[in-house]
């Protein structure tokens, strides 16, 4: 497998200039003929899907909800992060790259990132033309905010649903689109395999999920932008629905996964209450910018946080972080948090939770202030947990969040399948072993609106296709291959319901692929996906038939895929022997816990290649090296 | 920690075609600290583990703001709790030994896909007609030369946060979709970038409106009582108002 990156050559800050001044163009009249598909509605798939309706491109698109307004990026709450620089504080596209590569532990490409930065003042422009009501100040411009990982206020937000703005921003595009008839739109389809062609992505396969029946669908390239497999460990801020099936199946075809180990613990999270949760709810990050962290010193400590005075209590991450304190980045504090509750300073039923505390900015701004920026967030806690987090402090716990991994991507956003690109939180390509907050809407949309419409043209304009149709026989292997998926999924009737064992399998995830790891804990992890996965495809009970609506028969084919995935991420893990980002090797820590790089041997982004035959797995991990020609590789400090 | 005996009364009905009714179920041992989705999976497991059917209902982010969740529980769309979407609703609301009705939203626009799944595709047709601003891909101003005013931008927001749930359809005894389509009208014809295209974006999304099938609106207001992010029908006097001089104009 050959791993272009196709970075293209010159100074850091003219590299994308340049690139667009150089790439292929397709004449207006021939976008028209041109199919292109786009897996997944949410901010890189709506803002790709609508830019490249625009350009006159045929687009299909394709979501597993009933409406593409509800993809998963509505949930985001904080904010979008833009070098617009308003605030006057010293912000440039220089710095927000800078902290954004310091941020991913120096383990993403410079070039693609020094882009992201560049686009997001773009990203702004576009938003708040098509009516996305951002926060302002009285003077009618608009308001910034800080986040985690920048000492600057570069973070654009709208209230506590900045997701929820600009994904309908994007969907309102889109569906303009889909009234034009340059956009025919298929909700409730899920993507199920990928077709390739003489080895070029050429269509895709999908479920229609109200009657069950199989379709195929021809194209001249493939998007997808199906999110991240954050739920392979059951419980994560995730929704329910967001799953790795569609990457996962792109993956078997040939298309290389990498850093699947790279995942995200956000810091503050409601902590679990019972056996019967079904999922996490994420407190935005920029509560940290108010609330103060801390517990108990004294892990016996059984008094109401409210009668616990100052000197008794531990505000860990401003002691051990003066400079940053409480807005450090979110796999820092998230390791703090474990390292607490580790020494049996948690709080809370279960002890697995930290105090999140607004007391003392309630006492200097006023209750009117703090409710004003957090008002949703507060109601929100309140309403799942019971208590009020005006009068007491909030008690929250990490839950998995993002996934950095993802399809690997050349600088066009281009998988090693030519024609099969890749956008947001599924491919892999921008925040290395860590992502900054606020900057996940900025790459979905980055990608949709500014890249993807520019870098498929250019592939397109070269890329010579043969007319095919979906009689062509690869069309009917991956029919036969899901359809057969199905049938052998449906005919185990075993005792254990598919939930159970999702529940089981994110338990090995969490215990020993999640906060840290250890190559002793991967390795058992490993041995226990797989006989968990053997015991699955013998005693799963998925419940129906598949000629209808059933949602059991969905979640069973997509934690069929989560149990590979697993498998994946603990081997990845494994072999990252060094520290970066999120991904903390027990192995190889400072005596303080920070992680220790290893860039001598591990500069680089693991790309795994599928080699199963027959059902049994195997993967081949190929190089891509990171040159880093721009910025000096530090050990990342927040001190 | 308590635990409830909770009784339910849940619509089945195999497709649009098929005929559809109660069925009745009792669940122990139910936590106050369970969301109400969290209770039905609960039952699922159960009588997946019975090889009955599980109930099938929509849900997604289960925060609240996706708004996949649309069950109408004890003839109330998302429940008891004001402001607060079915996935966000706890247990705790309810009391050892009650007995919950759980439909879908019931309005000739939302045809039953499966028991309580809907299909809610006609809400997506009324944006398409016109709930947008045309703005192309790279051909934004910078975002700070247009001023909007703190005020204005608000209110644009407090419409700008509907969820697109249905709720306002299945709470009206019209049916009728007003609050939906005229929360979008209100956010982007309030704003300034909204106002090239305010009058037509108005007429094209009433029609729409109309031609999904969904019913008129006799101000019975039951729509703003229940929605889950509280969207007000003062939305739907600047409708009829950009509407009327729109067609007058």
């Amino acid at each position: 497998m050959k791993l272009e990156s196709n970075v293209p050559s010159g100074p850091l800050e003219e590299k994308w200039n340049n690139h667009l001044n150089d790439i292929k163009l397709v004449a207006p009249n021939n976008k028209r003929k041109y199919n292109i598909i786009v897996v997944g509605t949410g901010l890189a798939g709506a803002s790709a899907a609508a830019s490249l309706a625009e350009l006159g491109y045929n687009v299909k698109t394709f979501c597993i909800q009933d409406s593409a307004r509800r993809a998963h990026s509505i949930a985001a709450q904080g904010g979008i992060n833009a070098a617009k620089n308003y605030p006057n504080d010293g912000d440039s596209v220089w710095r927000l790259f800078y902290d954004t590569i310091k941020g991913g532990d120096y383990r993403s490409r410079e070039a693609n990132v020094y882009r992201l930065a560049q686009n997001s003042n773009h990203i702004i422009d576009q938003a708040v033309a098509q009516g996305v009501p951002f926060a302002r100040e009285y003077g009618g411009l608009l308001d910034n905010r800080s986040f985690g990982g920048a000492q600057v206020s570069r973070t654009f937000y709208a209230r506590g649903q900045t997701g929820q703005q600009l994904l309908l921003g994007a969907y309102q595009s889109m569906m303009k689109q889909v009234h034009t008839g340059k956009i025919k739109n298929y909700p409730r389809h899920e993507m199920l395999d990928l077709v390739v062609v003489d080895g070029v992505a050429r269509g895709i396969v999908s479920r229609d999920l109200i009657d069950g029946k199989i379709h195929r669908w021809e194209a001249d390239a493939v998007v997808l932008c199906t999110g991240g497999y954050g739920n392979v460990f059951y419980l994560s801020t995730n929704a329910k629905n967001s799953n790795v099936t569609a990457a996962w199946r792109c993956h078997k075809r040939g298309a290389a996964f990498a850093n699947p180990c790279m995942v995200q613990i956000h810091p503050t999270c409601i902590p679990v209450s019972g056996d019967y949760q079904s999922k996490l709810t994420l407190m935005s990050e920029s509560l940290r910018n108010d609330g103060r962290v801390w517990v108990p010193k004294d892990p016996d400590d059984e008094r109401h946080p409210n009668d616990i005075p100052e000197e008794d209590r531990y505000y860990y991450l401003e002691e051990r972080y003066p400079s940053f304190g409480n807005l450090v980045p979110r796999d820092v504090a998230s390791r703090n948090a474990k390292m607490v509750t580790d020494e049996g300073m948690g709080v809370g039923d279960t002890g697995l939770a930290v105090y999140l505390d607004f007391r003392d900015a309630i006492k200097r701004d006023g209750r009117d202030v703090i409710e004003a920026k957090y008002g949703n967030l507060f109601d929100m806690y309140q309403n799942i947990t019971d208590d009020n987090p005006y009068e007491e402090p909030m008690r929250i716990f990490p839950a998995v969040h993002y996934t950095m991994g993802g399809l690997w991507v050349d600088y066009n956003l281009m998988s090693n399948i030519p024609g099969l690109f890749v956008a947001g939180e599924a491919n892999y390509s921008d925040h290395g072993a860590n992502r900054l907050g606020a900057s996940a809407l900025m790459q979905g949309l980055s990608d949709g609106y500014f890249i993807i419409p520019y870098t498929i043209g250019n592939y397109l304009a070269d890329a010579d296709l043969e007319k095919i149709d979906t009689a062509h026989e690869a069309f009917s292997v991956a029919e036969k291959d899901s359809t057969e998926q199905i049938d052998k999924i449906l005919s185990v009737q075993g005792d254990k319901t598919v939930i159970e064992f999702h529940r089981e399998l994110g338990k090995i995830m969490w215990d020993k692929v999640g906060i840290s790891r250890s190559a002793e804990g991967l390795n058992e992890a490993i041995s226990e996906i797989r006989s968990l996965r053997e015991e699955f495809w013998k005693n799963v009970r998925v419940p129906g038939e598949a000629n209808y609506y059933n949602k059991y028969l969905e979640f069973a084919l997509r934690v069929a895929d989560f149990f590979e995935l697993a498998e994946l991420m603990a081997e990845d893990a494994l072999d990252r022997d060094e520290s970066c980002g999120c991904h903390l090797r027990e192995e190889h820590q400072t005596e303080e816990g920070e992680a220790l790089r290893n860039d001598e041997d591990y500069a680089y982004v693991s790309a795994w290649e599928y080699k199963g035959v027959n059902g049994k797995l195997e993967e081949v991990l190929h190089k891509e090296n990171l040159e880093f020609e721009f910025v000096e590789l530090k050990q990342r400090s927040y001190k | 920690m308590s635990t409830m005996t909770i009784h339910l009364k849940i619509w089945r009905q195999k497709n649009a075609e098929a005929q559809g009714h109660f069925e009745k179920y009792t669940l122990n041992d139910v936590s106050e600290h369970m969301s109400f989705l969290e209770m039905l999976d609960v039952l699922n497991e159960d009588l997946i583990k019975k090889g009955e059917d599980p109930v099938e209902f929509d849900y997604d982010c289960r925060e609240g703001i996706c708004g996949s969740c649309n069950l109408v529980i004890n003839g109330r769309a998302h429940g008891p709790k004001h402001m607060t979407a079915a996935c966000q609703l706890h247990m705790r609301m309810y009391n050892d030994g009650d007995t919950i009705v759980v439909e879908p939203p019931r309005a000739a626009g939302f045809p039953v896909i499966r028991d309580l799944v809907v299909d809610r595709n006609a809400l997506d047709r009324i944006i398409e007609a016109g709930g947008y601003i045309s703005v192309k891909t790279g051909s934004a101003p910078e975002a700070n030369i247009i001023p909007v005013e703190k005020d204005i931008s608000e209110e644009a927001f407090d419409y700008a946060t509907c969820i697109g749930c249905g709720a306002c359809v299945a709470a009206c005894p019209n049916s009728s979709a007003h609050l939906f389509t005229a929360a979008k009208i209100a956010h982007l014809n309030l704003l300034p970038q909204g106002k090239p295209e305010k009058e037509k974006r108005v007429v094209a999304m009433v029609n729409q409106m109309e031609k999904e099938g969904f019913g008129d609106c006799s101000n019975y207001a039951e729509c703003e009582a229940v929605c889950p992010v509280g969207v007000s029908i003062s939305s739907i006097a600047q409708m009829r108002k950009d509407y009327l001089k729109a067609i007058f104009s």
